[in-house]
């Protein structure tokens, strides 16, 4: 490959993956209660068909679909719903779950094959049959995966882009997917091509990831036009434009999707969890990720039933250090610190992070100095530094005209900054008070 | 288990070692070597001049700045280097007067550390220069007797300088401008010449710049863009008058431009944003050193070269907003 497979900007953060990326993936035991939050995907909640009392059997559907962008929600374990009700939500709400309590001595054998083979099913059914799993992408967004993949007419697509950069520090979720279970992305990614009818697939993976590279290297379908791409190791390669960039060249407009230059961009854990779903008949119940950071005693990448409770969590992994301080969803660069350890993992939870008191020690802010530093590590070239000032002043329109709207939070400004300055949080702060002016208005 | 107290803040819930204060002191550090050269060919007066010029942008700082400003280390740099581009001779009064002048009205009046225009070392200079024009311009001979003062440094406030018995020089500059001399090039790059407290060791500054820029703690593409333009034109010309133009190695290493470029035009505050707009800013800086320098009526120019197209900065940020990701053409857009 003679061209850098790599994207302008962005930064080196220290990978710090060492404490999980050996770490064989293990099955967590059930907790004794889960918790379904009815909000777990990019677009309207669904609906809660069940009520307190009722028993489910582990792959019962609790929340069915409300519209086209959204998704059922399954239950992960068999028992009785306890309650439907307000619960605290990773993001800091409250938000509707389904509360159930897991039936102890039940050997969570689930129901024979809740979703088709796919083999004999046309494009549609095949759609169908992913939403109906429940599949969302479970790379961090957890946007509908059924909807990636029936794009409209007028969007034709050429590429399928598989996303194994994993560009979060910390976190080993798809690395250990890919050098665990190469053939089931292969069968995966088989199935994604035939609902798209798209003929080639492309494989990107960050360098420093060689035993994921070798394992899918070894493992490529032969009648299938799949590459894999070794990436320059840089935040955030993973964000869906980089990666498109990187190994396409292709620029994805302003404003526009991925689908507007006929690519569609899927997660890896995403794509071996389609497989999984048509190999067991079960819907998307349970997830691949890592539990780790220096404030959990034993780092691990588990396969965790969706909905287990942040404590449940940290218990299968040895509890908490003395000196854990804050509980991170997702990697540290872009992840949300929860306030209670009541929180259930999510469908696109890729990790959780518990950070140590030396790792959040509170740093002094100080004056915008204008280094610039901002400018060259934003990755979708705007300028920080103005919007930053904008931000303090709150002037919100100001920074609309200043392409606000393309940030997406990848948090590189706030972490190069010299002074300190929490750029991705003010710029959070104006995307939500322009959207209240909006729907204000 | 024991759950923690939890913490709650934004992300990113990383960020680089590097901090404002962490950037200021690196440069006081890489100014070291500088001021240390200034010792060696100017003696007692260097140390003098410097310490006198740092504590008034220090006491003015402590004073007027906001609490604990002082120790981000942004007036200590401002104070070496206006110590740094004063004569050896001068009274040290005056050189406390110009750190008070370049931290109280080109830094503080602003607003602080971040808010100011122009370069404050540099505004201490002007001042300097349009107050006690005399004692600015007169550049005594370098490693005479090196325990010697270099001019009366001593003098009492407001009292005119007493005539010193020491010899004084024309610049490298001056002798080009005024008596068409020109100056040996090794004197030159080693700094063995009439001139400035630190500004004569060219190659020397060129070493601690490249240390800065390799930690990027400042902007490489000033420097360069600074001395490429003053390369090109001083080639230029003196293809077409060699008698009357010197050529580009003289026209670089001689005067303040090096710790201009490398020092003063860097300042992350008082440059653009945009590296598109830092090339910009060199370039005009470079142009008007070589307008000054070969036409203007004053020997030197970089001071006023400098300070000049700090005032055009937040224009050249304008101008030079970058094409946002999968834009289609640079919007127009209206900055602070």
């Amino acid at each position: 490959m003679g061209r850098k497979l790599r994207f302008r900007h962005g930064v080196h953060p220290p990978e710090l993956k060492d404490l999980t990326a050996s770490v064989p993936i293990r099955r967590m035991p059930f907790p004794t209660e889960i918790v379904l939050p009815l909000s777990q995907h990019t677009g309207k909640p669904s609906r809660a068909i069940v009520r307190p009392g009722d028993w489910v059997e582990r792959g019962d559907k609790v929340g069915e679909a409300d519209g086209f962008i959204s998704v059922p929600v399954h239950a992960s374990a068999a028992g009785t719903v306890e309650e439907v009700g307000l619960w605290p939500h990773p993001n800091g709400f409250y938000s509707p779950a389904v509360r159930i309590a897991v039936a102890p001595f039940s050997a969570q054998v689930p129901r024979s094959r809740i979703i088709p083979d796919w083999e004999g099913l046309s494009r549609e059914q095949l759609v169908e049959a992913v939403k109906q799993a429940g599949v969302v992408g479970l790379g961090g967004a957890a946007f509908p995966t059924h909807v990636k993949l029936s794009p409209p007419k007028d969007a034709p697509i050429d590429t399928i882009l598989i996303n194994g950069a994993e560009c979060e520090p910390y976190l080993t979720t798809d690395h250990r997917t890919m050098v665990e279970y190469p053939e089931r992305m292969h069968r995966g990614l088989r199935i994604m091509m035939r609902c798209l009818g798209v003929d080639r697939a492309m494989i990107g993976i960050e360098k420093n990831k060689p035993d994921a590279i070798e394992a899918i290297r070894a493992t490529l379908p032969h009648d299938l036009d799949v590459t894999v791409h070794r990436l320059t190791v840089k935040y955030p390669q993973g964000y869906e434009k980089m990666l498109i960039k990187a190994i396409l060249g292709r620029e994805v407009p302003s404003g526009k999707l991925p689908m507007h230059v006929g690519v569609v961009v899927h997660n890896v854990a995403s794509v071996a969890t389609i497989a999984e779903v048509f190999e067991t008949g079960l819907p998307l119940i349970e997830r691949i990720m890592t539990v780790t950071g220096n404030g959990v005693r034993q780092p691990s990448n588990l396969i965790v039933p969706v909905g287990t409770k942040t404590r449940d969590l940290i218990d299968a992994c040895g509890g908490f250090s003395d000196d854990a301080r804050e509980v991170v969803f997702g990697g540290p660069m872009m992840g949300t610190a929860v306030a209670s350890l009541d929180a259930p993992v999510l469908k696109g939870t890729t990790g959780v992070v518990v950070l140590t008191d030396a790792d959040v020690k509170p740093q002094k802010s100080y004056p915008c100095i204008r280094c610039g530093h901002c400018l060259d590590s934003c990755p979708v070239f705007l300028n920080p530094q103005v919007l930053g000032q904008l931000a303090l002043s709150e002037r919100y329109d100001e920074m609309e005209a200043h392409n606000l709207a393309d940030c997406m939070l990848c948090g590189c400004c706030g972490y190069t900054c010299p002074s300190n300055i929490p750029l991705p949080q003010l710029f959070q702060l104006a995307k939500v008070a322009l959207r209240r002016q909006q729907t204000a208005a | 288990m024991t759950a923690p107290r939890l913490l709650i803040t934004a992300s990113p819930h990383l960020s680089e070692p590097d901090s404002t204060p962490k950037i200021m002191w690196h440069v006081v550090l890489s100014l070291l070597p500088v001021v240390g050269a200034s010792i060696y060919f100017f003696g007692p007066s260097a140390v003098l001049v410097i310490t006198a010029a740092t504590a008034g942008a220090l006491v003015t700082e402590w004073i007027f700045g906001t609490r604990g400003s002082l120790l981000d280390g942004s007036a200590m740099i401002t104070g070496i280097l206006l110590g740094l581009v004063l004569p050896a001779g001068i009274p040290l009064w005056m050189a406390f007067v110009g750190g008070v002048f370049g931290i109280g009205f080109g830094k503080l009046i602003f607003g602080g550390l971040g808010q100011n225009i122009f370069n404050p070392a540099l505004l201490g200079r002007a001042f300097l220069q349009a107050a006690f024009p005399v004692a600015m311009t007169t550049w005594p001979v370098i490693r005479e007797n090196w325990w010697q003062l270099r001019g009366d440094n001593l003098a009492l406030p407001l009292m005119s300088p007493k005539e010193v018995d020491v010899l004084t020089e024309a610049t490298p500059l001056g002798l080009m401008k005024f008596e068409q001399t020109g100056t040996d090039l090794w004197r030159l790059t080693l700094g063995a010449t009439g001139g400035s407290l630190g500004e004569t060791a060219g190659v020397l500054i060129l070493l601690c710049g490249g240390y800065l820029a390799i930690r990027n703690y400042l902007n490489w593409r000033i420097p360069a863009s600074i001395f490429l333009t003053v390369a090109v034109f001083s080639v230029l010309l003196h293809l077409i008058d060699a008698a009357r133009y010197p050529d580009a190695l003289f026209m670089l290493f001689s005067g303040g431009l090096m710790l201009g470029a490398v020092y003063m035009a860097t300042d992350m505050v008082t440059s653009p944003v945009t590296n598109l707009g830092c090339w910009v800013f060199g370039f005009g800086i470079g142009f008007l050193v070589v307008v000054i320098r070969l036409w203007g009526g004053l020997a030197e120019g970089v001071m006023y070269a400098i300070l000049l197209m700090n005032a055009l900065v937040p224009f050249i940020n304008r101008a030079t907003q970058p094409r946002a990701f999968g834009a289609e053409q640079p919007k127009a857009k209206q900055t602070t």
